[in-house]
């Protein structure tokens, strides 16, 4: 099923400023480059927690999940 | 037009603390409760307050709910209601002790009670000495205070209605509320949620200001709903600012920071804070650091192409003290200021931060308004809570960790009172008007049909620079009043957006041009009740009403120890009492002085 890019950008509405504004200059610059399988990982990301998202993004907290890494990777340049 | 009904006996809009703790009450007590959230409720901003919540429980050191009380009080510059402070710090400990029932993982003292840390402003014995009253869950609170209370509603089986946008209050003729529209984002379908009753608990709305620490979710939602159905907005000139946001971007440095030895400096090295704080410096009080800081960026000395921000110099400080003690701190510099803090000074701003006043409600979380000579009417139906809300307990200005104490105890208390309002009869289901729906379909279909105009990103920045340069956290009577003229001319503009994108669902542009008119009716609301106090209370600092011996601090009791109401309709404002009696016998008035620590 095709995974509808305006319900991934909603939802990368979160609860701390940091997260919106990273989110942000990644939906500016890398988004509408995703494939399909990208925008799945992203996707699925995006139902983390807020605080392990953000401790992803600044490598606090190693990620554990092999298909998120290249686009944490990419978020944490943003 | 057809549009799908649903019907409800209690409807919350918004899912943060406030909306999760009144949606408990009202599961629990078995009423049919929906609540609406345009995001998924744990990723509401309740999750990013770390201080902690307020509770005079005195597990590590001695303490009274009549010490808290006067704290609160002094706080709130003697804006406060005391009936409605007496109310939340009498409750403050049933509602943390519920939490803690909830699943809550409070810190711990050794003897396991829930551990309590100090806070800025809260003190025992009346002022004496500092107090541990804040119990938090490490840094984390809301955090883990807004799992907890997600989780309890599962169990309740609380409806959710997720990714769901309230567009408009439904009023009838009366002036009885009867639910709300909303927008489905998945399918772009407008909806009437029809309901006995309905609360607001949408939050606050810092993103009005250009720089703030709120999310973006923080549209004030609710505040525009209640304003354009005729409810007035209280106390909207007072917004507590933090003095050190990251120029540009807002998230917040920490005054830890300062406490690790970090310096303000101006455009020319200088540590300028000397000059206005000879004991204190940059440790002196978030107020006083934040108008020091405007002063010299009025002055001229700011830094940067437009000496518009000051420089927090940390680079005295060792690599090794910056990497083990501020590690965050160096990750959030780099990132949204491009400085790394051991070899440049971060660019900071005072930031918007947290709203004071909001829908007028009663210290039951009913929605009140002036009506045939009481400023106190009920509104039938309506019920707000939270950031949204103004009880008045913050007055112009909050104490740290009595916001999620507000949540809880106003959430839970707006929640019985619909319990209670329901049993007793007084929730009956009033029909629909047949022109319900009509303002919210207008609004879209404009959206839908505008060729050409103005963008939504365009005008939310004129609007969030004019607050920012007229009613920021130092305020001067010519810029205020021409603030006034310029904020309506940006309100005038936002009738007029255009987005490119018609589509129906997930359209995110339509979400943001349909949010934009909630903060023009905050902005607005701000800018003309800042403009017409003319004294300095609390967060409202004006340079044309300085100490002086007659009206300490700038506060002029004789003429403005009064609520502002703004009524968007003609932007009118009126006023009302202040509550100085508190709700009981139990304790006494606290008696009007100067705020002083």
């Amino acid at each position: 099923m095709t995974i509808n890019r305006g319900k991934v950008r909603w939802q990368c509405r979160r609860s701390l400023l940091e997260l919106d504004l990273v989110l942000a200059r990644f939906l500016e610059q890398e988004f509408d480059c995703l494939n399909d399988g990208q925008l799945a990982d992203f996707e699925d990301l995006l139902r983390c927690d807020d605080y392990d998202l953000w401790a992803f993004i600044n490598g606090s907290k190693p990620c554990e999940v092999t298909r998120w890494k290249k686009i944490i990777a990419r978020l944490s340049q943003c | 037009m057809n549009v799908a009904k649903r019907t409800f006996d209690a409807l919350i809009v918004g899912a943060g603390g406030a909306g999760l703790r009144a949606a408990l009450q009202l599961s629990e007590a078995g009423l049919k409760t929906a609540v609406l959230s345009k995001v998924f409720p744990t990723r509401s901003h309740t999750v990013a307050a770390q201080g902690g919540v307020a509770a005079s429980l005195g597990n590590t050191t001695e303490d009274h709910w009549h010490w808290h009380m006067y704290d609160t009080v002094k706080g709130s510059d003697w804006l406060g209601d005391q009936d409605a402070i007496e109310f939340m710090c009498r409750k403050a400990n049933e509602v943390v002790i519920e939490l803690e029932h909830y699943g809550m993982p409070f810190d711990r003292t050794d003897n396991g009670k829930i551990y309590q840390r100090p806070f800025g402003g809260h003190s025992m014995n009346y002022g004496k000495s500092p107090v541990m009253r804040s119990c938090a869950a490490a840094d984390r609170t809301g955090h883990a205070m807004l799992h907890a209370l997600y989780q309890r509603n599962v169990r309740a089986n609380t409806q959710f209605f997720v990714e769901w946008m309230a567009l408009d209050l439904i009023r009838d003729g009366n002036g009885n509320v009867l639910g709300v529209t909303a927008l489905e984002l998945e399918t772009g379908e407008v909806s009437i949620f029809h309901s006995r009753a309905t609360i607001f608990a949408t939050g606050g709305s810092g993103r009005i200001f250009y720089s703030s620490t709120n999310a973006f979710t923080n549209t004030g939602d609710g505040l525009g709903m209640a304003a354009r159905a005729g409810i007035p907005l209280e106390d909207m000139e007072f917004w507590q600012f933090h003095p050190t946001g990251v120029a540009g971007a807002g998230v917040l440095i920490t005054e830890g920071v300062r406490g690790e030895g970090g310096i303000l400096r101006n455009a020319n090295g200088e540590r300028f804070m000397e000059r206005y704080a000879p004991n204190l410096k940059d440790l002196a009080s978030r107020d006083v650091v934040s108008r020091s800081m405007v002063t010299e960026i009025n002055e001229g000395r700011g830094c940067g192409h437009d000496k518009d921000y000051v420089l927090l110099d940390i680079t005295h400080l060792s690599p090794e003290i910056i990497m083990k003690r501020l590690p965050g701190i160096r990750e959030i510099s780099i990132r949204f200021a491009g400085v790394d803090p051991i070899k440049a000074p971060i660019p900071v701003v005072p930031t918007c931060h947290y709203q004071m006043g909001g829908i007028p409600t009663n210290y039951k979380g009913q929605v009140v308004h002036p009506k045939l000579g009481d400023p106190n009417t009920l509104v039938h139906g309506f019920y707000a809570a939270g950031e949204c809300a103004c009880a008045s307990v913050h007055g112009s200005n909050r104490l740290g960790t009595n916001s999620l104490l507000d949540l809880l105890v106003f959430g839970k208390s707006a929640g019985e009172s619909v319990v209670e309002d329901f049993k007793a009869g007084q929730l009956d289901l009033k029909p629909l008007p047949d022109d319900a729906a009509d303002m919210s379909i207008g609004r879209i279909a404009r959206l839908e049909s505008q060729k050409g105009g103005n963008a939504v990103g365009e005008v939310r920045i004129a609007m969030q620079r004019a607050m920012q340069k007229h009613a920021s956290v130092f305020r001067f009577k010519d810029l205020l009043k021409e603030g006034v003229t310029h904020i309506l001319k940006v309100a005038e503009g936002a009738k007029g957006t255009y987005i490119n994108d018609k589509s129906k669902v997930w359209n995110t542009a339509r979400q943001e041009a349909l949010e934009l008119d909630n903060m023009i009716e905050v902005a607005k609301a701000t800018m003309i009740s800042a403009e017409a106090r003319k004294e300095s209370r609390g967060a409202h600092v004006r340079d044309d009403a300085p100490d002086t011996p007659e009206h300490p601090n700038g506060r002029d009791d004789e003429n403005w120890l009064k609520h502002t109401l703004w009524f968007s309709v003609d932007n009118h404002l009126e006023y009302k009492p202040v509550r100085l009696k508190p709700l009981s016998d139990d304790v006494e008035p606290i008696a009007l002085a100067k705020r002083t620590y």
